[in-house]
């Protein structure tokens, strides 16, 4: 189930005086079963990549291969990879609108032409996945909290049993506890279950923790496409362009460069804890 | 799409059209869509058309600008061109085959009528493409201010009319955003009747309305906090004044109209080439 | 003097049924007493529904307390007669930058509030130029707000509260709906302004790097304040924090995990180069 993009190219509003070139010449590939981050802050194109995705926008160039088909040769179903590609967008409130929790996390799965009982079923399994507690099945979506919403969102899209999982800035607009119990639901989720989770975030500290590799956007174009601790090393860089690297990072550094023998290309405080303690606590 | 029309938008220039005041804009296209109708014959046409031609000239509008705002009111404008061309029967027949005929009198009322329907819609997007929506708003409200004495609640109205303005685009963006959403759960506006059509848009509806409720209500707190109280005792950033070259544009205005209406009136020329 | 103090201010708010029948009572604010003093920065941190958002509109009167009382500039909100005085000595910018923004241009905008206070015209124009300029929002003061980024469309509302010449402004979680970029622009504009004008700030928010530099911050759970102190005081006690559901820097997470491994490093360090300093004074 893998997804390549080859030399694609997407320009707004082609052939007008708002002509804009959001994404640039983009080359990736992401396996299956993979967890990666893509970062960038707002206006690097990184929501325009992930429409691609799923079809919702199509390239102007280039080439976007599913499995080893090409999403845009001619007869190639949208449809089909809409089932495989899941794609939860930031606001769940763009499509909450069901009577109850249950009924809304069914609506995928019906306009797959299930059974009642079959989208009851995955309705069901779904919204385990997603941590959500069972006294809020019935209630209505718009009486959940920030952090219910977004829980009830990722599940309208995880019972159509999508392949992929994609979640645009699935902690935004939460309180850090509301963050960090979301993100290691996304974790636990990939865990459990075979799909690959593709996570967009401005934040790198968040994106750090969890994935295995990260994809920084820039301007429309790939920046750096490597794992975590490869790219953070670029923290400067990063930087100049708006983004940080987290904290811990910068701390390293800054010891290092004043004389404390400690390894610099550490990203979580655990990790940052150990090794400071190797380095001075002996 | 919603890009192509032009219909309503505002194009910045500098113009002496741009910097009159919104009132005289106002009342000047009223007058000259009346005097279009003022008139029946192709010199009241050249009138109409001088004095349009002038206007755009002086707007700096592009005309191309002017042309795109035309493209969606085609359709409309060539079901009006082919029901006088075909039903109005008067004068010598100029073509008849099988059920239809056109005549010499269905020919001029189609030509006179699409002109008409032409200047009508350049006349007043002109006003929207020199006038920005909040003097547009300040003007109406000035021009009703007298409907107060009768209870209209004018400056409510404006206020309404320039918050809807501001929200429209925020809000087309947010359906956008909406659309996209539903159809990455398998949602499909796009086959079945009628009725699974109309159907398939309360997903997109129901969150847009929760949505405009919300910002409706932050949007109140918001105007409160800033000490809004209605009309009453408010003073105005940019209160309108008549300048010298608004009474100047209302003389043109008015010349043109008599001009117009006496034409119409003792100048019945007909030149035609049949 | 006293900028905004309360006595056991409470705010209850009724639950209603589908018919709109009274079902119970909640209370969204329990006994708060809290004192800003002229001047001053003060923060008030707690998570989603923790009650701070509350807490905040009372301070413009868009709430009024079920009991208890609170004073802004010396006038009780209570009072009908002083509303508006209260709400034009504290002004108020809210979290989503496009729902508060009125103005279909920038500066018209700004002018908003001026326009409501019966300010003169020449005035309104002097008092639009000095916000915006502060907020270093000048040269966009023709555009149109749907074209600006979230900061900017922050930095525009603080101008139109700024435009109002308020004692004090209260910011209720300006940054929750911005990214980092546009987090910074906000925060630095606050700072310039405190600078600038003297004027007394209440910034609400559940971000704990924000708040290092506040005179006094106060925690809020359940409605209740639960801690009360300076930022150093606040941060050295990092597990009652994280208990209220917060977040707390890198860098004081860093310093307690290894103080609690036995380092000697003093508590509630705040910024990096605290701790920098003091590893390298260990060694």
């Amino acid at each position: 189930m893998s997804i390549k993009l080859e030399h694609l190219n997407y320009v707004y509003s082609q052939g007008t005086a708002y002509e804009k070139k959001a994404l640039n010449d983009i080359c990736i590939e992401i396996p299956h079963g993979e967890f990666v981050g893509i970062i960038g802050h707002t206006g690097s194109g990184k929501s325009t990549l992930i429409q691609h995705l799923n079809g919702l926008i199509r390239a102007t160039s280039g080439e976007l291969y599913y499995n080893g088909e090409n999403i845009y040769r001619e007869g190639y179903s949208m449809r089909g990879l809409r089932n495989e590609v899941g794609l939860v967008f930031q606001y769940p409130e763009h499509q909450l609108f069901e009577i109850d929790v249950m009924t809304d996390v069914c609506f995928g799965p019906k306009n797959q032409g299930l059974s009642a009982d079959q989208c009851k079923e995955r309705a069901l399994e779904a919204l385990r996945l997603v941590g959500l507690k069972e006294k809020y099945y019935n209630v209505s979506p718009f009486e959940l909290s920030g952090g219910q919403k977004r829980r009830v969102a990722i599940a309208g899209v995880l019972a159509m049993r999508p392949k992929v999982l994609v979640l645009d800035e699935p902690t935004a607009g939460l309180d850090p506890k509301g963050r960090d119990d979301i993100l290691d639901q996304i974790a636990y989720l990939h865990r459990e279950s075979d799909i690959t989770v593709i996570l967009v975030s401005h934040s790198m500290e968040d994106v750090a923790k969890y994935a295995d590799r990260l994809i920084v956007m820039n301007k429309g174009a790939v920046m750096y496409n490597d794992e975590p601790k490869r790219v953070f090393e670029h923290y400067q860089e990063l930087e100049k362009v708006g983004l940080a690297a987290p904290q811990v990072t910068y701390i390293m550094h800054d010891l290092a460069g004043r004389g404390i023998p400690v390894r610099t290309d550490v990203t979580t405080v655990a990790e940052a804890a150990d090794e400071i303690l190797r380095a001075v606590g002996s | 799409m919603v890009r192509d029309i032009t219909i309503g938008q505002y194009y910045p220039a500098k113009s002496v059209v741009h910097r009159l005041d919104p009132r005289v804009k106002l009342v000047s296209t009223l007058l000259y869509l009346i005097s279009l109708f003022l008139f029946r014959s192709i010199s009241g046409y050249l009138v109409a058309t001088i004095f349009l031609v002038t206007v755009i000239r002086i707007s700096r509008v592009p005309f191309s600008f002017i042309v795109r705002g035309l493209k969606p009111v085609v359709l409309l404008l060539m079901i009006t061109v082919l029901f006088n061309l075909f039903l109005t029967r008067s004068g010598d027949v100029l073509f008849h085959a099988w059920i239809i005929t056109i005549t010499e009198g269905g020919l001029v009322t189609a030509v006179y009528m699409a002109v008409r329907l032409i200047y009508l819609i350049i006349g007043s997007s002109l006003m929207t493409f020199t006038t920005t929506p909040n003097e547009l708003t300040d003007g109406i409200e000035a021009l009703l201010h007298p409907l107060n004495k009768i209870r209209v609640p004018v400056h409510e109205v404006a206020m309404m009319m320039s918050i809807a303005l501001r929200f429209i685009p925020i809000l087309l963006e947010e359906t956008d955003k909406i659309m996209k959403a539903q159809i990455a759960r398998g949602a499909d506006f796009e086959s079945g009747n009628i009725i699974q059509r109309a159907k398939s848009m309360i997903p997109i509806l129901v969150p847009l309305f929760v949505s405009a409720f919300r910002r409706a209500n932050d949007l109140a707190m918001a105007m409160e906090a800033r000490c809004y109280r209605g009309g009453e005792g408010r003073t105005k950033m940019k209160p309108l004044h008549y300048k010298h070259r608004d009474y100047t544009a209302y003389a043109i205005v008015i010349i043109y109209v008599i001009a117009v209406f006496a034409i119409g009136r003792y100048l019945p020329l007909h030149i035609w080439i049949f | 003097m006293d900028m905004v103090q309360t006595e056991k201010l409470v705010f209850e708010y009724e639950k209603r049924d589908e018919e709109g029948n009274v079902i119970g009572v909640s209370r969204a604010v329990d006994e708060v007493d809290i004192d800003v003093q002229e001047g001053q920065f003060i923060a008030i941190l707690g998570h989603n529904g923790s009650g701070k958002s509350t807490l905040a509109k009372h301070i413009n009167a868009i709430l009024v307390p079920t009991q208890g009382t609170m004073w802004v500039n010396g006038r009780n909100t209570k009072d009908p007669e002083e509303l508006w005085n209260v709400r034009q000595s504290a002004g108020m910018v809210f979290q989503n930058p496009d729902n508060q923004i009125i103005g279909t241009v920038v500066e018209e905008d700004v002018g908003f509030g001026p326009e409501n206070l019966g300010v003169p015209t020449d005035e309104i124009w002097q008092r639009v130029e000095d916000s915006l300029r502060s907020v270093g929002m000048i040269e966009y003061r023709h555009h149109s707000p749907n074209k600006l980024s979230g900061g900017q469309k922050q930095r525009v509302a603080i101008a139109g509260v700024v435009a109002m010449e308020p004692k004090c402004i209260v910011l209720d979680e300006p940054t929750a709906m911005l990214d980092p970029v546009g987090r910074r622009e906000v925060l630095k504009t606050v700072q310039k302004l405190r600078e600038q004008k003297k004027v007394t700030v209440i910034l609400i928010t559940h971000y704990m790097e924000e708040v290092v530099d506040a005179d006094k911050i106060y925690v809020m759970d359940h409605g209740h304040v639960v801690m009360e102190g300076t930022p150093r005081e606040i941060f050295s006690r990092v597990d009652e924090l994280k208990s209220y559901r917060l977040d707390v820097p890198q860098v004081t997470l860093l310093a307690d995990e290894l103080r609690k491994r036995g380092l000697k490093i003093p508590d509630g360090i705040l910024k990096k180069e605290e701790l920098v300093e003091a590893l390298c004074q260990l060694n």
